[in-house]
């Protein structure tokens, strides 16, 4: 900052260097391009400039599903568009947040964030030490001066002035018959703690990425879910996760609780609670806790946050061969569809038939008819739910050793022997109820009907940091936006009946709406006249 | 009962609406009946400070403002206007109704009145008209009048026809005394943002007078300077963009708790990000050569058409976990 322009109002809150030409025009060797480049790179234009084009390239991602946060949305944009899909995929359009380009954009911003909040802290540490300038010789050119005349004597109106400007918080300092006075340095540190937080915030976000880990698992009621990286349906970690980061804690699904809407007549089956009851038990400790888990109220164990995140119904299947022996019994989870929860899953039974046997199930939790006499369901909870079966036989493609979803059924290698498009209806239970298969294979039993959780642990070591840092940014940004800094004047003349004239001003750095207020307050109260105290604004 | 409240709420609404908009007819007329009147500018001190600065710039290097410092900041009070005073008058008595009928809404649903589109557009413009009604008694921004009501009618038309949802209790994602801060802070942000822009759009317009007297567009006298206005719209979008900082914030910490993570790149989580973003450039446009003027107001305009964009067309269109417009 130049020192130069004292008396002027401080310019320093407009960028000084930005219209400098590089010295020595365009012949400069390679370390003067580089200075020249960095000082370009530096200047608040170029940062205004990235800034902008942060925020325009940050739109494609919300026009474009994106992986991170809607991998469904990319598959189903696939077979929309397929023309356009490689093409996009290729610009990283599906994964903006992480594209070489849109990391280019926010790291170029954040050098030229660094270079610039590095010097500018210099400056500041070095402005914070130095004494008030020296009184300009004509105050009342200044924007805002006030003038008084007062008894006494000078060096006593001199005195007085420090100290009223003392108690204002000012650091005074005496030129001749004259003081000079400053404050407001918070507001550049202000400025530089929000800048410098934002940089705090970065690196928390790029350190936690690396160090922390996600993952889901659909836990139906009874059952338990042990903290491993084989305890996961789906499992993402950082850089720097190694197994054993993984805390062995278990948790058992002891009961879901799922309240829907019945009075409301504009929202009857609308969920309104969820909470899902859970027994804990930590590998340290010999004993198991309770504990519930919410929507907006995750739980806290071993440094990981687990959420209750979805919901669905595992109906309870038992199927039994011809001669009665049990060849396959178990909750299996159905994915719900719709609001009414019809629920739609796959029971595949590999083992125990004579031959391979699959089945599409649907589960209506509260059955009803349509008028074309299919079933639906009428309300999510279950009142009174009908699981609907169709039976397939032959290859279930379990042993090719690709991995197949257990919520799909490939009917390609099947025949189907019972449901829509044969002879045979397809499977209908009630809970408790047995039917046999075609063909003499056997019979399905419905045992009944459980609730899954889907739960989503989280461990993020540096989430605290990003806290810290986001409340040092608004701390920042209140001190820097709203602490005014402020030049003070006030110098005594004698004049020649012996009374005092006494000149007050004050010079604003940057937007201080109050200047002019402030320096007729100190005025008034300096000259003891008491009117104004309080503002006649 | 609960119905019964909210037809009332809703009836209220309807009054408030009607109430407003004879109160922009009464703001428009003023506007014209005095911009038919006196040609004479004029111009607070912060513009003849800036205009003085101007000139002294050409001439003298150390820039030293050279003028008398101007002793008081109030404009030249014009003639009071009869329809001035009644455009205010019916904005107040307007917001009252419309106080109520956000109130009633509140009740009915026994929470607060900002949980889906049709709400939160009623409670936005609520707090719009507020603040725009609580920054009057500091300041004379009558002039804004027309601005601020006619957009205040546009908008709680569009929410009536197309918001307008019965209430229904909230999804367990809402459950959270967040909704209450987020929100809030939210809407505070946007009325903020709302006179800004509104300071703004007046600064361009009357930049285009400055530069050329005849440029067909009269503005009336009372008016304050490009300079004012834009030193005005600063402050008020600086306090927008704090309300909104904490929003971002807040946001962040409540879908930690209610999604496991606190910014996944949502639809919703990159508007308010942009918003946020632009809003920063503006501020440092104000600090940059060459931006400052009508460039900046540009650029507050813009943030603020992402506010509004955010608000009408991601949360009904863009496909997201914020799917709450109730719609
Ligand atoms: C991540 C990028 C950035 C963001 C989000 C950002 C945001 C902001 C905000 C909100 C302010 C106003 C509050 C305050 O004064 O503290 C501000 C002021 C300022 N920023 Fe930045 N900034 C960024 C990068 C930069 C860079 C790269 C530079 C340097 C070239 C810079 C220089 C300044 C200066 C000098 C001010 C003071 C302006 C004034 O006094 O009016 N900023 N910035």
């Amino acid at each position: 900052m130049s020192r130069s322009s004292d008396l002027a109002r401080p310019t320093d809150h407009i960028e000084q260097e930005d219209g400098a030409e590089p010295v020595g025009g365009p012949r400069l060797g390679p370390i003067g391009w580089v200075r020249f480049a960095w000082r370009q790179l530096t200047s608040m234009r170029t940062a205004l400039f990235l800034l902008l084009l942060l925020a325009i390239a940050a739109v494609p991602g919300s026009l474009v599903p994106q992986r991170s946060s809607d991998p469904n949305g990319v598959v189903q944009y696939r077979a929309d568009h397929p023309d356009l899909y490689p093409i996009v995929d290729a610009l990283q359009g599906f994964d903006v947040y992480t594209s070489v380009w849109f990391s280019s954009i926010y790291l170029l911003l954040f050098v030229s964030l660094i270079g610039c909040v590095l010097p500018r802290t210099r400056q500041h540490w070095q402005a914070m030490r130095s004494r008030p300038p020296r009184t300009p010789a004509r105050l009342s050119r200044l924007d805002a001066a006030e003038e008084r005349v007062v008894t006494g004597d000078a060096d006593d109106a001199l005195g007085r002035a420090e100290a009223l400007l003392r108690k204002r918080r000012y650091r005074t300092e005496r030129y001749g018959a004259s003081i000079s006075a400053e404050r407001g340095y918070l507001r550049e540190t202000g400025n530089l703690v929000f800048h410098g937080s934002l940089v705090g915030i970065l690196v928390a976000v790029a350190v936690g990425g690396s160090l922390g880990y996600s993952g889901q698992k659909i836990v139906v009621e009874g059952e338990p879910f042990v903290n491993y990286v084989g305890g996961y349906d789906s499992f993402n970690r950082g850089r720097l996760v190694p197994d054993t980061a993984l805390d062995p804690y278990r948790i058992r699904l002891d009961r879901l609780d799922i309240v829907y809407e019945r009075e409301n007549e504009n929202a009857v089956g609308q969920p309104i609670d969820y909470t899902a009851h859970v027994t804990v038990q930590q590998p340290d400790s010999g004993s198991a806790a309770d504990a519930d888990i919410k929507v907006n109220e995750p739980l806290q164990i071993d440094g990981t946050d687990v959420y209750l995140l979805g919901n669905g119904y595992a109906p309870r299947i038992t199927v039994r061969d011809a001669d009665g022996d049990v060849a396959f019994s178990g909750a299996v989870p159905f994915l719900p569809q719709d609001q009414q929860m019809t629920s739609v899953g796959v029971a595949k039974i590999p083992d125990g038939l004579p031959e391979q046997l699959g089945m599409i199930g649907f589960l209506y939790p509260t059955v009803g008819q349509l008028e074309s006499g299919a079933l639906a369901s009428g309300f999510p909870d279950l009142l009174d739910p009908v699981l609907s079966l169709n039976v397939y036989r032959g290859d279930l493609g379990l042993d090719t050793g690709v991995p197949v979803s257990v919520y799909t059924l490939d009917t390609d290698d099947l025949t189907q022997i019972a449901g829509r498009g044969t002879d045979v209806p397809a499977v209908e239970l009630r809970p408790g109820e047995t039917q046999q298969l075609p063909d003499g294979l056997g019979s399905v039993t419905f045992d009944g009907v459980s609730r899954f959780a889907s739960l989503e642990i989280h461990h993020d070591p540096s989430q605290g940091w990003v806290l810290a840092f986001s409340i040092l940014v608004l701390a920042g940004l209140l001190a820097s936006l709203f602490v005014p800094r402020r030049r003070m004047w006030v110098r005594v003349h004698e004049e020649q009946d012996g009374r005092l004239r006494v000149e007050y001003a004050g010079l604003a750095r940057g937007d201080d709406p109050g200047l002019a207020a402030a320096v007729r307050e100190l005025a008034d109260e300096h000259s003891g006249s008491e009117r104004t105290v309080g503002g006649t604004t | 009962m609960t119905q019964t409240l909210d037809e009332f709420s809703a009836l209220l609404l309807y009054l408030a609406m009607g109430v407003y908009a004879i109160s922009f007819i009464a703001f428009t007329l003023d506007l014209a009946r005095r911009s038919a009147g006196a040609a004479v500018v004029a111009e607070s001190a912060a513009d003849r400070v800036a205009r003085a600065r101007g000139a002294a710039r050409g001439s003298a290097a150390g820039s030293v403002a050279t003028l008398d410092p101007p002793r008081a900041d109030a404009p030249a009070r014009p003639r009071e206007s009869l329809t001035l005073r009644v455009g205010v008058t019916l904005a107040i008595l307007g917001w009252v109704l419309h106080l109520g009928a956000t109130v009633l809404r509140g009740v009915a649903g026994a929470r607060v009145p900002w949980a889906n589109m049709y709400e939160f557009s009623m409670t936005g413009t609520l707090i719009i008209m507020g603040v725009f009604l609580l920054l009057l008694a500091r300041r004379d921004l009558r002039f804004l009048g027309a601005i601020i009501t006619g957009m205040v009618v546009l908008m709680l038309g569009v929410t009536t026809v197309g918001f307008r949802v019965d209430v229904v209790p909230l999804p367990p994602a809402l459950q959270s005394y967040w909704l209450v801060i987020h929100v809030l802070v939210a809407i505070l942000a946007t009325a903020f943002f709302t006179v800004g822009a509104a300071l703004s759009i007046v600064q361009l317009v009357r930049a285009r007078r400055e530069n050329g007297p005849e440029s067909g567009l009269r503005l009336p006298v009372a008016i304050p300077g490009t300079v004012t206005l834009e030193n005005w719209a600063y402050r008020v979008n600086i306090v927008g963009f704090i309300f909104w900082t904490f929003t971002l914030i807040a946001g962040a910490i409540w879908a930690e708790h209610a999604w496991g993570r606190y910014w996944g790149w949502d639809t919703k989580e990159v508007w308010t990000f942009i918003i946020w973003v632009i809003y920063a450039g503006y501020i440092h446009a104000r600090a940059t050569r060459g931006w400052r003027g009508s460039r900046s107001a540009w650029l507050a305009i813009v943030g603020y058409s992402a506010v509004l964009f955010n608000f009408g067309i991601v949360n009904v269109f863009f496909k997201g976990l914020h799917a709450y417009s109730g719609l």
